[in-house]
């Protein structure tokens, strides 16, 4: 799941929807193993939206947010073929990013 | 002695551009807000003042959760000059969730899925300008999903 990473983003009735599913154990540090061991905090910390390069979502989260997290967000000012990238970045440095052109839904 | 301090510096600007992705995101993530495990704690780190009540926040979450490892949340903010959304549950180990900062035309909305240690309150607070606002809503949890 590490490098799973899904986007799309829909136009409709003037406003653009955009779906991510990011492939990530959102580790708590909490959690033990059935031997016992506490398997160390590793989750996504900053997500970022971009719209042709522009920012327009800032996420911070914490331990929280599901495994593999999904997140949906609203564009009003976005046109078919607009370019809309997500990255994150988490708790150990580790990093992904996804691109997608605003289609028609 | 010139060339030794010259050397110096240029070996600590390089450990410091080495480091410098790491650190950044370490100044940009807002420890003290997500590691606190108290609500007040949570919202003295985001720097959220005066709450008033409001009923222009929508909040779609279940009443009952049968599996507390995925809870979908649904938030809606009918507050103009809404900047920022923040997903708190009171009675979990860590209970700030997440917090979203929205610019440049993005809708004050976020479909988010989270997890419950158990049944609680889920918070939501709105930033607009100065002001903050905050609902509510009880979900009852089944089974605890805060590993």
């Amino acid at each position: 799941m590490a490098d799973l990473m899904k986007i799309r983003a829909r136009f409709k009735d003037g406003v653009t929807e955009v779906k991510i599913l990011m492939g990530h154990p959102m580790e708590t540090g909490r959690r033990k193993t059935d031997a016992g061991d506490v398997v160390p905090a590793h989750f996504i910390q900053l997500v970022t939206a971009t719209l042709n390069g522009k920012t327009v979502l800032e996420a911070q989260w914490g331990t929280g947010v599901s495994k593999n997290p999904y997140l949906t967000f609203r564009l009003r000012n976005a046109r078919l073929g607009d370019k809309i990238t997500v990255s994150w970045h988490d708790n150990r440095g580790e990093s992904n990013s996804i691109e997608a052109a605003v289609e028609a839904a | 002695m010139h060339r030794r301090i010259w050397l110096k510096g240029l070996l600590a600007a390089t450990a410091l551009a080495l480091l410098s992705p790491l650190r950044a995101l370490a100044a940009i993530w807002n420890k003290a807000a997500f590691e606190s495990e108290k609500v007040d704690g949570a919202l003295k780190g985001l720097a959220v003042t005066h709450i008033d009540p409001t009923k222009d926040i929508v909040l779609i979450a279940p009443d009952m959760a049968e599996n507390g490892a995925i809870v979908q949340i649904e938030v809606e903010s009918r507050i103009p000059g809404t900047e920022s959304i923040a997903i708190l549950v009171e009675k979990n180990p860590t209970p700030l969730i997440a917090h979203y900062v929205f610019s440049n035309g993005a809708e004050p909305y976020v479909i988010t899925r989270i997890k419950m240690a158990e049944t609680s309150e889920v918070k939501v607070i709105v930033k607009a300008g100065n002001a903050y606002f905050s609902i509510s809503k009880l979900v009852n949890v089944a089974i605890g999903g805060c590993n």
